[in-house]
């Protein structure tokens, strides 16, 4: 009889119920930053989505790896660019990464109501919003840090002076952590203030590329007229330009805006604490922005 | 325990109240919250989640404080929002195995039960394609999934029958008294309309711009209004008057010739049948009404205004 039971039969079990472990917010927070950092590069998504992710950072890894060619080949002394300048050259590809990277991570859950089902599960509002702050800063980093890494190992393959290049590389990691976190806060910001996705990615696109043409014109016609350190401050409207302005004061790095070189320990302190108001007043705005996302 | 205990609960926006000194209990089971749109529901449903803080009295959530223990709370309550809530590029099951992780679960966990909710709420092949090209009726089987895919002791369900058509709106019905009778989960479904819910809630909770109208087991509710419809062809007023005087509770139907007789026991039919034969007048019919609740509900309140 019961053999019988046994033979090609489909036990319906029912509802199952679930005894086990149930991980609290930490995991969640966690779970919710890696997959926004895989998201970044559209990992685990449609290769569709993986398209413009990769093209960005191929155009990024593509100079370093012609710049090392070059060293090894011609037996330069040292890198055709500095490892801090690298950002400045590259700037509008990074800026189109933070563009398309930033409102996927944040427009699709405001567009598509999704917060509501987000403030259900158990955690908190702010987590939200700090998880995916940091899956995108991460993906940010990661992509200025691999052309900066391939730089060093192609410098160091070349036989360049090791002590150099390592001071280099560190200069470059920290603008790199500087620099993704400012641009995350500024991506993320006008992301979630811009709900359809193809408008945010304008949106961060156009902001970058209008304060870069503003920061540029103002340093110029300024040093024109004599006032060299004013314009440099003023040029800080471009937020590459903070991260400029930091890289020349501290690490006496080339730079692009002449006269951000002169500022000295004055401009070290003012750029210094510009990065760190608009990272944290970024922050801010993202959590006062949620404050009313998914309530009555 | 009840599944949810409110005293006193008030809340208001600005000059707005939304809810006024509301105390209830909920009990296990399924539990139907029924008001007009702008009632107080939604507010309810998110205090109850702990996502909004009431102006002043409180609430349980089985037996949690839900202004101080919201994460303990949402960890075993499930929520189905009235609104949309699903990203249309992701397959249904993708979105259920990330809900469930971002309820806690772990991954491989999460991945076996988003399988088996997804079975339960009756979608098979189609989970596997982008939500976008769902219809409405798998939309919000979706989401209720969502809202069960974490095992909760109690799920609170936001008008899950909106925009669905009729037979969509029987499926859903019958869907969400299996919550409770198969999967053992509370609910506490709301609705604009009475009539779909009487007919799956054990219990039934009015409320109207934020105040308490009633709080009914429907069990004792139907019972009670077990009702008869009484059409003769003549003199009907003769067999009424035959009825009273034999104790039976008679009202005097709409149209005429019609009267409504409640059933206490079985007696009360034979008495029909003999007033009628003793008169001679032509039965009609004599048809079982079931007393909608929201007729009830009217007529204590002609009773208490009268």
């Amino acid at each position: 009889m019961a053999e019988q039971n046994n033979v090609g039969v489909i036990h319906d079990i029912g509802f199952r119920h679930y005894d086990g472990p149930r991980l609290g917010r930490g995991w969640i927070v966690r779970s919710l930053l890696v997959e926004t950092f895989r998201g970044a590069f559209g990992l685990g998504r449609p290769a569709k989505a993986k398209i413009m992710p990769w093209v960005l950072i191929g155009i990024l890894l593509a100079p370093p790896l012609i710049f090392v060619l070059i060293i090894v080949l011609t037996g330069a002394t040292e890198l055709p660019t500095s490892y801090t300048q690298y950002f400045r050259e590259l700037q509008l590809i990074i800026s189109l990464f933070i563009a398309g990277r930033a409102p996927y991570a944040m427009s699709r859950d405001l567009r598509h109501g999704v917060m509501p089902l987000y403030l259900s599960r158990p955690f908190k509002r702010g987590d939200y919003v700090l998880a995916k702050f940091g899956g995108v800063a991460l993906a940010m980093f990661a992509v200025l840090a691999a052309p900066e890494t391939l730089l060093f190992v192609g410098a160091l393959l070349a036989k360049l002076p090791v002590g150099a290049q390592i001071a280099g590389y560190a200069e470059g990691l920290s603008m790199a952590v500087i620099l993704a976190l400012v641009l995350t806060g500024i991506g993320l910001v006008i992301a979630a203030f811009t709900p359809r996705r193809g408008l945010g990615v304008a949106a961060i696109i156009t902001t970058l590329v209008v304060v870069n043409a503003l920061g540029a014109i103002l340093s110029v016609i300024l040093s024109d007229k004599g006032n060299a350190s004013l314009g440099a401050y003023l040029s800080a409207i471009d937020p590459y330009n903070v991260v400029d302005g930091i890289a020349a004061s501290w690490f006496s790095a080339d730079t692009a805006i002449t006269g951000l070189s002169s500022l000295g320990f004055t401009g070290g302190l003012v750029f210094t604490s510009l990065a760190v108001a608009i990272i944290g007043g970024s922050i801010a705005i993202l959590l006062a922005r949620y404050r009313k996302v998914g309530v009555v | 325990m009840p599944a949810i205990a409110i005293k006193g609960l008030t809340r208001t926006f600005g000059p707005v109240t939304a809810l006024s000194q509301l105390s209830v209990e909920m009990p296990t089971g399924v539990v139907g919250l029924v008001g007009a749109n702008g009632a107080g529901k939604s507010t309810l449903i998110k205090i109850l989640l702990g996502l909004l803080p009431p102006t002043s009295g409180t609430a349980t959530v089985l037996g949690l404080d839900c202004q101080t223990d919201g994460l303990t709370i949402r960890e075993i309550v499930g929520y189905m929002p009235e609104s949309e809530c699903l990203p249309p590029d992701v397959s249904a099951t993708e979105f259920l195995v990330h809900m469930g992780r971002m309820s806690g679960l772990p991954t491989d966990v999460a991945r076996e039960r988003a399988a088996d909710t997804l079975r339960h709420v009756g979608l098979y092949e189609e989970r596997y394609r982008s939500i976008g090209g769902y219809s409405t009726g798998m939309k919000q089987r979706v989401k209720l999934a969502q809202a069960l895919v974490h095992d909760p002791k109690l799920v609170l369900l936001d008008e899950p029958t909106n925009g669905l058509d009729p037979a969509g709106r029987d499926e859903m019905l019958g869907l969400i008294q299996r919550i409770s009778t198969d999967f053992d989960i509370s609910v506490v479904v709301t609705s604009h309309l009475l009539g779909e819910l009487e007919r799956i809630s054990d219990h039934i909770v009015v409320i109207e711009a934020g105040v308490l109208q009633r709080s009914t087991s429907t069990a004792a509710a139907t019972t009670m209004s077990s009702l008869v419809l009484v059409e003769v062809t003549e003199r009907a007023g003769e067999v009424i008057e035959r009825l009273s005087s034999a104790g039976a509770k008679v009202v005097a139907g709409a149209a005429a010739q019609t009267f409504v007789v409640e059933v206490a026991d079985g007696r009360v039919l034979d008495d029909i049948r003999g007033a009628v034969a003793d008169l001679d007048v032509g039965l009609i019919r004599m048809q079982r009404r079931r007393h909608h609740l929201a007729e009830m509900f009217e007529a204590r309140e002609e009773a208490n205004h009268g």
